[in-house]
């Protein structure tokens, strides 16, 4: 009788003690999902600011600009085209 | 000692006499004590339970809002036309705000302004005052890291155009709130706007959350809107009319390049245009999307229509004579004149010549009810449908009431109204094999199936005309591309104000390329040129010849044409068409 007491009245502090490890375990898990979701808002964020850099750099206005100021890229005029026709018999 | 003194006080008690009444007075007032705290606890318990219970979950539970951001609008290639970054505004109720003149010099550096712009911001208001609206987020933390008493943030989101006025028309606008206001913003804000979410959280004695209590209301974020715009063409269109409208002084212009595969909208500008970052003084017309909320009379581009259905109904054969007369066809009161009279003109070269004359003749020689379904069919007097809010259907009166001389004006395109991108479809007929595609402003995945109008046999010779018409001899040589062979007509109308019209002209070319596989139809539409020219084939032809050319160069379409095929007739001997 007073055997099997002291045995339930061992494994009910061990219950006891486990609820309250697996309680903070829980608590410490939750707050470091919570930094990591944070940071994940936070990426995105960032994400849509690099993509709204990305199109700034790319506009086209500026890639002309640069390329004709710049690069003194030009259209070559006619005269200098020569258009090759792969669909051709005997072209390599 | 102390037995002695219980003793006595037992002594005592024994001896000394009780006042009758004490003892039940004495439980009567602790037993209304006891009742008073029952009553008050049961009170507590269920009639004011609510109340307790908020203030009590208000001690350690908290609302969390959970963000979610507006659906990015992008081009048919994933590049951003508009995009949501979160920003900080910083506010105060006016009587919570307690700065030190230290604190109020210091947020005025972090937020670059001085403090005493500041101040009277805080005092402008009598109860709420924004320091600042929509700051970056780092700012905004460097601002209440200084701790000023009162100083309060909030999270807001801010939209960005990267393209700015080049494609402001078509994207539109958010206002407050990040909501729809203009364009495409308006017409699709229930998919590209996102559901707040929230959740209910246990916190800590920091305020970090340390459990999450009830149900999870996940935020929703806006999904993201793929356009049919590339953004290149719509660069090189915008950038050719802008160029086309400072030449001419013009008063407005559009540009609307179409793929005819797809029925996808690649390109479309207008001016004047606005930019959409900084709207704050704008004023409303410019931000109208012209090529689809107003209308104009088209002219002479209406002609290959009226030749369609004339070639359909057998009433001619491309090659049939039509007399011009002398360049004059009266009708009752009215004549109708061709201002340069050439002789007797074969069909095609009505279209080429863009003789007014001859295509109301050809009109006068079918039913009224004809017409009216040939134009109808072609989607006229409909709007496009291309999903932006506030397009128009113009104008095409039923034929009942047509008078004798509107059906020979209609046949050249007076009395009745169309918009560009209207125009544009109708092209469609006759850059593919006679279907009228239907035009969306959304990417859409491969070929769509038009509806057919005309037989492949009147489309592909009214094809040919149109070609005739970009060839010397023709009213636009001026929009011929270097290495492909274009088709189109012009168009030079005289503009209806009131009931009258005037000397302002409405100058326009629609045409499509390469004319052995149309990829792209192009119209192109500017209002009012001044400064000398105002024919269709001198303001529109060189803008349509620089669109088409670029944009046929960027899609990568074979050329059909030696790079050299471009002729221009000699100074002088232009063909002007009619107005």
């Amino acid at each position: 009788m007073t055997r099997s007491s002291l045995i339930l009245l061992g494994a009910l502090v061990a219950c006891a003690l486990s609820l309250v490890t697996s309680r903070h375990d829980a608590r410490r898990l939750f707050v470091e999902l919570e930094r990591e979701q944070a940071r994940a808002r936070q990426f995105d964020t960032e994400y849509g600011q690099l993509q709204l850099e990305q199109s700034t750099w790319g506009m086209p206005a500026r890639v002309e600009k640069i390329a004709r100021e710049n690069l003194r890229m030009q259209l070559p005029p006619a005269a200098r085209v020569e258009i090759v026709d792969t669909t051709a018999k005997g072209t390599p | 000692m102390s037995g002695a003194a219980t003793g006595f006080k037992r002594a005592d008690a024994t001896s000394l006499p009780l006042p009758r009444f004490r003892a039940p007075a004495v439980f009567g007032v602790l037993g209304l004590v006891f009742a008073g705290l029952l009553g008050r606890a049961l009170y507590l318990q269920w009639v004011d339970n609510d109340f307790l219970q908020e203030k009590g979950a208000a001690r350690f539970s908290r609302e969390i809002e959970l963000p979610a951001h507006r659906g990015r609008v992008v081009d048919r290639f994933g590049d951003v036309l508009a995009v949501s970054t979160p920003m900080k505004s910083l506010w105060t109720f006016s009587d919570k705000f307690d700065a030190s003149p230290a604190e109020l010099a210091a947020l005025a550096r972090v937020l670059e302004t001085t403090p005493q712009k500041l101040a009277a911001r805080v005092s402008a208001n009598e109860d709420f005052a924004v320091l600042a609206k929509q700051i970056p987020p780092e700012q905004a933390a460097r601002a209440m890291a200084l701790k000023i008493k009162g100083l309060n943030e909030q999270n807001e989101y801010r939209r960005y155009y990267p393209g700015g006025e080049v494609a402001a028309q078509v994207v539109g606008f958010t206002g407050d709130k990040d909501a729809g206001q203009e364009g495409i913003e308006l017409a699709q804000q229930s998919w590209l706007a996102g559901q707040v979410g929230s959740r209910r959280v246990i916190i800590n004695r920091r305020g970090d959350a340390v459990e999450d209590v009830a149900a999870i209301r996940a935020p929703q974020a806006g999904r993201d809107l793929a356009l049919s715009i590339d953004s290149r063409l719509q660069y090189v269109a915008y950038r050719e009319l802008k160029a086309a409208v400072e030449r001419f002084s013009a008063r407005a212009g559009g540009v609307v390049v179409i793929d005819t595969k797809t029925g996808e909208i690649l390109a479309l500008a207008n001016l004047p245009t606005y930019n959409p970052n900084a709207r704050n003084k704008v004023a409303r017309e410019r931000m109208r999307n012209r090529a689809l909320t107003d209308v104009f009379e088209p002219g002479s581009t209406m002609k290959p229509f009226t030749i369609a259905t004339a070639l359909e109904t057998g009433k001619v054969r491309p090659d049939s004579m039509i007399h011009t007369e002398v360049g004059a066809l009266t009708i009752g009161p009215n004549t109708i004149h061709d201002a340069h009279p050439a002789g007797p003109l074969t069909v095609e070269q009505v279209i080429q010549k863009s003789s007014n004359v001859g295509a109301a003749k050809i009109a006068l020689s079918m039913p009224a009810e004809t017409l009216w379904h040939a134009f109808s069919d072609a989607g006229f007097g409909t709007p496009p449908r291309t999903g932006f809010p506030g397009e128009v259907a113009g104008r095409l009166r039923p034929a009942k009431t047509w008078k004798p001389i509107e059906q020979a004006t209609m046949s050249y395109g007076h009395g009745l109204s169309v918009n560009l991108v209207q125009l544009a479809r109708a092209y469609t007929i006759f850059a593919t094999d006679g279907e009228l595609k239907p035009v969306t402003l959304f990417k859409t995945d491969g070929p769509v199936a038009g509806r057919p109008v005309v037989s492949p046999q009147t489309a592909r010779a009214v094809r040919k005309m149109l070609e005739m018409a970009t060839q010397p001899g023709g009213t636009a040589p001026k929009a011929q591309v270097p290495g492909y062979r274009v088709a189109g007509k012009t168009g030079t109308a005289r503009k209806l104000e009131g009931r009258v019209y005037t000397s302002k002209y409405v100058a326009s070319f629609v045409g499509f390329a390469p004319a052995s596989n149309p990829r792209l139809v192009v119209a192109v539409m500017l209002d009012e040129p001044s400064g000398g020219a105002y024919y269709g084939g001198d303001v529109a032809g060189p803008v349509f010849s620089n669109v088409t050319g670029a944009a046929l160069r960027m899609l990568g379409v074979p050329t059909d044409a030696p790079v050299d095929n471009v002729i221009l007739p000699p100074p002088g001997s232009e063909i002007r068409e009619e107005t």
